[in-house]
């Protein structure tokens, strides 16, 4: 804590005209089940700048903001606006107290227009009947946006906005409300490099308007593009605050992990094998009759990683779904090693060689309440090994293997029979990977595999996919971070609007900068180019 | 029987009736419409009619008032519906196993208090209770077929007609409506809007219990003049399916309870010609399910065709990747 006053007093004495907004003294917060989530947080935001908190998953970042937003009660301290204790009771107050909070999954209602959106909770009405006033919300929202040079159609319904509106939407929705300090969480995540870009440029508008902002995230190169200062949090605690300019990025990344980062993935090289995935025009069209799927067509081959690139939400899901069973297709085909598994139930899919690290670990990849052994062993319990013919569970034998994954997979837990729910998000994506990395699957198709997941688990997931290549696995990477997915793939393919608008065989030969032009829909290859991905 | 049938559609008196039969159903699916946009299903509607009807005719027999009656028939209406809200929004019960649960103690419990006060478990005729008022429209009245139809009707009746506006002003016009609406359909969204889901939920509780009320009363002190026991008849009930055929919208539940009251007027004649009873007496609430059932399978299937269409006219647009 000492380092923060002195890079705060230091701070004050070169532009004294900023002063101290927000901030908590000795902040705690203990939730129910025992969780130490903040250890006496002292955090201070400055008025006028763009402040970032970085820290690995379940470093308390999410707690700390949660309180600033009055979601969740401080066990101890307090928290002061301009030098006067504040009460947050309920999101309510904190708006009240000037507080805006953007969240990764949008509060939006979908069928409610833009305005709608915008106004509601505080909602315009008509001077004489009281009733909901259409034409006015519309106004206000044209008003807002102009004047925060934030484009939104006022007009439209919120599921037919693009994502990067919907997220402007939410930072108007937000300065409506009167707030003053905007708090973002991860708000790229969504985003493609151009949109990044021009919500920085929006973001700094906002500043040079008066306006606070906290900016969540866990790049570390978009900390050091956007903010003034920073502060790092790890294991519930503070660690440090910074000037951005006064450190590097290898600064923060040890104060985060408190140790030395390594950013760069060794990759061996090697000659892909022959095809053992033929997905052929593949077509789905979603509930909301969205097309998700036209005509989708590639080939997976031994000892390959091909990475899927493109912004969340233009068909990655769909795909690895179909492919894993879980949804049904429209049209098209399946085939591994030339066996039609086409809208096949999980279980013939799986047994055709086919494992599946789910994108999403809490509802798919485990079963949250269940134990660790019992998430280990979902997919194999019946087997001889388990279980004998009588249909009783080998209970010595299951915990045998489990404790061996367990020390192999490296999870860090007091017994395998605790709850996969105890977890952190790195260690649950590790019971997912033991499980599915020891399936005896010919092909894996790995969804966000490190989404949410601590640095140091990043980096020991990332080592185990090359294993798994290196092992003459076929690999389908699918990965909204684009710096993992271009380490990790020897090829790639860009999505957008559910079809392959892009193959490029080699990825080390492509820039982010290029890829992003085709994620956006801006560049098309040829259909030759692209038909090069079936390797026929 | 097709000559007995059409006989029965064409007369005004057969209409008379299903305006009369409709009314109750539309205003406990008015109800279960409110309820179901706020994102909670009001399962007690049963049992708020029930005590209604109950509770109306004994205060209308102890004042010798009908509205007064009403008031408190409609008063405890909503105290059920309270007290479902407390179950389910205060102490995080699952809201239809709440409902279910109100529902069988109205049943007993009518009957129960029916018989302490009047030594009978069956009806309230020992009561002197009160009925409300018919209303006869001028005008209207003297227009020949129409005027025997919508004149003369018991006054809930025509209380329901307005209810459909106020329920769809309700929805639509005012500010609580979107709010109702976003509730429903993105809880998050609305608390971090800074509004109170529970508040909300409770606001179209007691709407839906006013609304239930008003039809248990009816039942009790118009379309009959007596308290029954399991007078309500299952509308509560079906009142959630209707709100499914109704789309959810004020203006669809008259459609929805329409088929109800149509059903429901006609067996009343097909028993007079004596088919069974029992059988005859079913058709509303099988119709109404089938409504459900066939409402559903439509949506589904126009939503699959409209995805097909969808698919088709993307992929003809654009000349696609792959090896087709």
């Amino acid at each position: 804590m000492e380092r923060l006053s002195e890079t705060d007093s230091l701070f004050f004495h070169r532009s004294d005209a900023l002063q101290t907004l927000i901030r908590t003294e000795k902040l705690s917060k203990i939730y129910p089940n025992g969780t130490f989530a903040n250890k006496s947080v002292d955090f201070s935001v400055l008025e006028g700048e763009i402040h970032g908190l970085v820290g690995e998953n379940g470093a308390g970042k999410t707690t700390l903001m949660k309180m600033l937003y009055g979601e969740e009660q401080p066990s101890a301290g307090r928290i002061l606006i301009d030098e006067k204790p504040v009460s947050l009771a309920s999101e309510f107050a904190a708006i009240k107290a000037g507080i805006g909070m953007v969240h990764q999954h949008f509060m939006l209602v979908p069928s409610l227009t833009a305005a709608e959106n915008l106004v509601l909770g505080k909602e315009p009405k008509r001077a004489r009947t009281r009733t909901f006033d259409v034409e006015a919300a519309a106004r206000i929202t044209e008003e807002l946006s102009a004047r925060y040079n934030l484009p939104v159609i006022a007009r439209a319904r919120v599921a037919d906005l693009s994502v990067s509106m919907r997220q402007k939407l939410e930072i108007l929705k937000a300065l409506y409300r009167g707030a003053r300090i905007l708090i973002l969480d991860e708000p790229t995540a969504v985003l493609t490099p151009q949109e990044t870009e021009e919500l920085f440029v929006e973001l700094k508008a906002l500043k040079q308007q008066g306006k606070t902002i906290i900016f969540i995230s866990h790049k570390l190169k978009e900390i050091f593009q956007l903010c003034d200062r920073v502060t790092v949090m790890r294991d519930g605690r503070l660690i440090a605050s910074h000037r951005v300019a006064d450190v590097d990025i290898h600064q923060i990344s040890n104060e985060m992990v408190g140790r030395e980062v390594r950013f760069e993935i060794t990759r061996p090289s090697m000659a892909p094998g022959e095809r053992v995935l033929d997905v052929r025009g593949l077509a789905f069209v979603d509930d909301f009759a969205i097309p998700k799927l036209k005509n989708v067509s590639f080939s997976l081959r031994k000892n390959e990683i091909l990475g899927v690139v493109g912004v969340d939400g233009n068909g990655q899901s769909e795909l690895v779904e179909i492919i894993t069973g879980t949804q049904k297709a429209l049209a098209g085909t399946v085939r591994v090693h030339g066996v039609d598994i086409t809208n096949r139930p999980p279980s013939v899919i799986r047994r055709s060689g086919i494992a599946h690290i789910a994108e999403d670990r809490m509802t798919v990849g485990t079963a949250l309440p269940a134990s660790i052994e019992q998430n280990l062993l979902a997919d194999r319990y019946w087997s001889r090994q388990f279980s004998t013919k009588g249909g009783f569970l080998k209970r010595r034998e299951m915990s045998a293997y489990s404790g061996t994954l367990v020390r192999e997979y490296d999870i860090r837990c007091n017994s395998a029979h605790q709850p996969v729910a105890s977890l952190s998000g790195g260690n649950m994506q590790k019971v997912v990977i033991a499980r599915e990395f020891t399936a005896n699957a010919s092909i894996l198709i790995i969804a966000q595999p490190t989404r949410g997941v601590d640095i140091g688990a990043i980096e020991y997931i990332h080592s185990k996919i090359m294993e798994m290549r290196s092992a003459g696995k076929a690999i389908l990477l699918v990965s909204s971070d684009l710096q993992e997915v271009m380490g990790l793939s020897d090829s790639l393919v860009v999505m957008h609007q559910g079809e392959i608008v892009a193959y490029f065989p080699d990825a080390s030969r492509v820039t982010d900068k290029e890829l992003g032009l085709y994620m956006l829909g801006l560049k098309r290859q040829s259909e030759d180019e692209i038909r090069k991905v079936l390797h026929e | 029987m097709i000559n007995f049938i059409l006989g029965v559609v064409t007369s005004a008196n057969y209409w008379f009736i299903v305006l009369r039969s409709t009314a109750p159903i539309l205003l406990v699916t008015l109800g279960a419409v409110i309820t179901a946009q706020a994102g909670i299903m009001n399962m007690a509607l049963e049992g708020s009619m029930l005590w209604a009807a109950l509770v109306g005719v004994i205060a209308s027999s102890a004042t010798g008032n009908a509205w007064i009656g009403l008031l408190a028939g409609v008063g405890v209406s909503v105290l059920v519906a309270l007290v479902l809200g407390f179950f389910a929004l205060k102490l995080d019960a699952n809201a239809v196993l709440s409902g279910v649960a109100l529902n069988l103690v109205a049943t007993g419990g009518t009957v129960f208090v029916l018989f302490s006060l009047t030594g009978d478990k069956g009806i309230s005729s020992s009561l002197p209770s009160k009925v409300l008022p018919a209303l006869t429209i001028p005008l209207v009245k003297d227009i020949p077929w129409i005027g025997k139809v919508i004149s003369g009707q018991n006054i809930i009746v025509y209380i329901a007609a307005l209810s459909v506006v106020f329920v769809d002003f309700i929805l639509r016009r005012f500010t609580i409506g979107r709010r109702i609406r976003a509730t429903g359909e993105n809880i998050e969204a609305a608390k971090a809007a800074g509004i109170d889901p529970v508040r909300i939920k409770f606001f179209a509780l007691i709407v839906s219990g006013v609304l239930a009320g008003l039809a248990g009363c009816f039942l009790s002190m118009g379309y009959t003049s007596n308290f029954t026991s399991g007078i309500a008849a299952g509308r509560g009930y079906v009142a959630n399916a209707a709100q499914v055929v109704a789309g959810g919208t004020a203006v669809g539940s008259i459609f929805a309870a329409m088929l109800f009251g149509l059903m429901d007027a006609m067996a009343t004649y097909l028993q007079n010609i004596g088919l069974m009873p029992e059988l005859i007496q079913a058709l509303p609430y099988a119709v109404t399910i089938l409504g459900f059932v066939v409402v559903t399978f439509v949506r589904d299937r126009r939503e699959a065709e409209r995805k097909r269409r969808l698919f088709a006219s993307s992929t003809m647009k654009k000349e696609n990747v792959g090896g087709m």
